[in-house]
């Protein structure tokens, strides 16, 4: 992969704008960790280069020393020998505050301090940079929308008040807060429900592909490595480095048994990570708006040969996924049910999870701005294994 | 009862206020002392029994006895009943310091520092003010407490409505025993309910809503 910098990305072509590069490179050489009356290091001479804009995820079993590599950047632990450099410059050269100042810090469940609100959490290190109230407050407004959470509602709540997963949404606005060009995240969605976490995995990639940062990730699921990863490094005990490659390649071609034992059996189906939902094809069943005559919209879904219709609102977001028979009355209504959706960018993976739960054996797709798009079912997905079983065995 | 109360009435506001002011003052030195104290048995592990044993037995100690010790150093008079008072004070207020210092999640610590937040800033902006409702508590607890510590410290002629409880003491079978120890008496449970209030309030204003029991 190569990123030429001189050049202003092109916005013309290609489906997404490419932003620019915003994270610097992570330089690890000859890194050792050795704690004291500990007869084998913890981090036996981890050497790593971290793109700049990318994100790299750490995995490997417990006690491999990925976390204790992952402090070692911030010097949250401090490396027995090596250096570490962040955009060529080397972090023991630097004061321990003043550089995890320029570092974002991201742990499970956010870690929010509980005795001040979603905006004084968020103005933390903005504080202590020294910047100007009115630069914070604007600052602390941006970073709520982008992690879709409405400024006006949340910004004077307390974490208490937010459910999990809107806490770690105010973790990772926390650790966006100074705009710094590396983020550290230690298991950042351990702590959530699933569908919260594949729903907070989307938005981080949606915000990756603005801000490009550069992300160090620790993980212990290896389907949101491959999910989120431009990048896999997987580890050994004492961080010996057992593969460092994309998930493609991983998956693909492990480099050796135990990368093979890690990553798992039923690797076609961890491929489905690797596949977002814009690559297949959707279907399109009837659509109604709220406010259309159930009899026309009953004789379109029946002249189409469908036993349901998605209903959207006025500005095109789907909000229910009736049957037939469900629907009453002369107009069509708002419908209240909590719709399950995937976005263009979701994986297959995140897809068919939706699916299963699904009465109706398919998933409704949105894009940007929450609007429809259409409809992943089974078959899509089957036809994707199937075209990947056959590549594989060509 | 009502005369004697109108004709020393000036006397006993005096009083009434030097009894308030003494465990005021008192108290909050010892809060001062107890959560320095604190912070560094936190930092020591194995000082937190060490603390753990002293404020057990210093609370066991009878106050007569601490106020005889103290003579020789501080001699009679407002310094040995203030160091007196302050001495008992600290101890509730250090044994809730420290469980409260220690309740703190490691995790929230750990995240402090990895935003480049310093020790001091780590300790006044995230570790203090999350124990801060198990610390008022023992403040609470010390306030109430020190009310009968004060009243034993005017036995070395300390300020406070305890000149009244031992003025009845000397009376006995006097005319105005009960009078006196009733005065002494019921002022100083009206300054603790008083203070014990005021104390509610300054939880109210000073604990975060986020952790604010509710």
């Amino acid at each position: 992969m190569s990123t030429d910098l001189s050049k202003t990305p092109d916005t013309t072509t290609g489906t997404t704008t490419e932003a620019s590069i915003s994270g610097a490179e992570i330089v690890l050489d000859e890194v050792v960790k050795q704690y004291p009356g500990q007869k084998v290091p913890a981090v036996q001479s981890l050497s790593l280069t971290i793109p700049a804009g990318e994100i790299v995820m750490f995995i490997g079993p417990s006690g491999c020393g990925k976390t204790t590599s992952l402090k070692m950047i911030n010097r949250l632990i401090e490396p027995t020998s090596g250096t570490i450099r962040i955009g060529g410059d080397d972090v023991a050269k630097q004061s321990d505050n003043e550089l995890r100042r320029q570092i974002g810090y991201v742990i499970q469940g956010g870690s929010l301090f509980p005795h001040m609100t979603v905006a004084k959490n968020i103005a933390i290190v903005p504080k202590m940079l020294g910047w100007k109230r009115q630069r914070i407050d604007e600052r602390i407004d941006e970073l709520l929308d982008l992690v879709s959470l409405d400024p006006g509602k949340y910004r004077d709540r307390y974490p208490r008040e937010l459910s999990g997963g809107q806490q770690q949404r105010v973790g990772v606005a926390r650790g966006l807060a100074a705009d710094p060009p590396v983020i550290l995240m230690d298991e950042p969605f351990g702590a959530v429900d699933p569908i919260t976490r594949q729903r907070l995995q989307d938005e981080l990639l949606s915000i990756q592909r603005e801000l490009r940062k550069t992300i160090v990730c620790v993980t212990h699921d290896i389907d949101e490595a491959v999910k989120l990863g431009d990048r896999i490094l997987i580890l050994q005990e004492g961080a010996k480095i057992a593969q460092y490659d994309s998930p493609e390649v991983v998956l693909g071609a492990p480099a050796n048994e135990f990368v093979e034992d890690f990553v798992g059996s039923g690797s076609s189906l961890k491929q489905l990570s690797l596949t977002r939902v814009r690559d297949v094809d959707l279907i399109h069943p009837t659509t109604a708006t709220v406010g259309e005559s159930v009899a026309e919209v009953k004789r379109r879904a029946e002249a189409n040969g469908d036993t349901s219709v998605i209903i959207l609102d006025q500005r095109g977001r789907p909000r229910g996924w009736p049957w037939l028979r469900q629907l009453k009355g002369d107009t069509v209504v708002e419908p209240t049910e909590d719709l399950v959706d995937v976005d263009l960018a979701s994986t297959l993976n995140d897809a068919l999870d939706t699916m299963l739960s699904s009465s109706h054996g398919g998933a409704i797709v949105t894009g940007d701005r929450d609007q429809y798009v259409g409809v992943v079912n089974f078959d899509a997905v089957t036809d994707h294994i199937r075209a990947i079983e056959e590549k594989a065995r060509d | 009862m009502w005369d004697f109360i109108v004709e020393r009435r000036d006397d006993i506001i005096f009083n009434t206020y030097q009894h308030a002011s003494l465990v005021a003052q008192a108290v909050l030195l010892a809060t001062v002392i107890a959560v320095l104290l604190a912070v560094v048995v936190v930092r020591v592990p194995a000082l937190a029994g060490v603390a753990n044993v002293v404020s057990a037995i210093g609370l066991t100690l009878p106050a007569f006895a601490l106020i005889g010790l103290l003579l020789p150093l501080t001699s009679i008079g407002v310094v040995t009943g203030f160091v007196a008072v302050t001495f008992y004070a600290i101890l509730p207020i250090l044994r809730n310091a420290v469980v409260g210092l220690q309740q703190v999640d490691e995790t929230l610590l750990e995240s402090a520092r990895g935003m480049g937040m310093g020790q001091l800033a780590s300790l006044w902006r995230v570790r203090i003010p999350l124990a801060w409702p198990v610390i008022l508590a023992g403040i609470r607890t010390s306030t109430q407490m020190s009310m009968g510590i004060a009243a034993i410290a005017a036995y070395v002629k300390g300020p406070g409505l305890g000149d009244y409880i031992f003025a009845g003491l000397v009376r006995i079978g006097g005319a105005n025993a009960v009078n006196y120890a009733v005065v002494g008496t019921v002022g100083i449970i009206l300054v603790a309910l008083v203070a014990d209030a005021l104390l509610l309030l300054l939880g109210r204003a000073s604990i975060s809503k986020g952790i604010r029991a509710a």
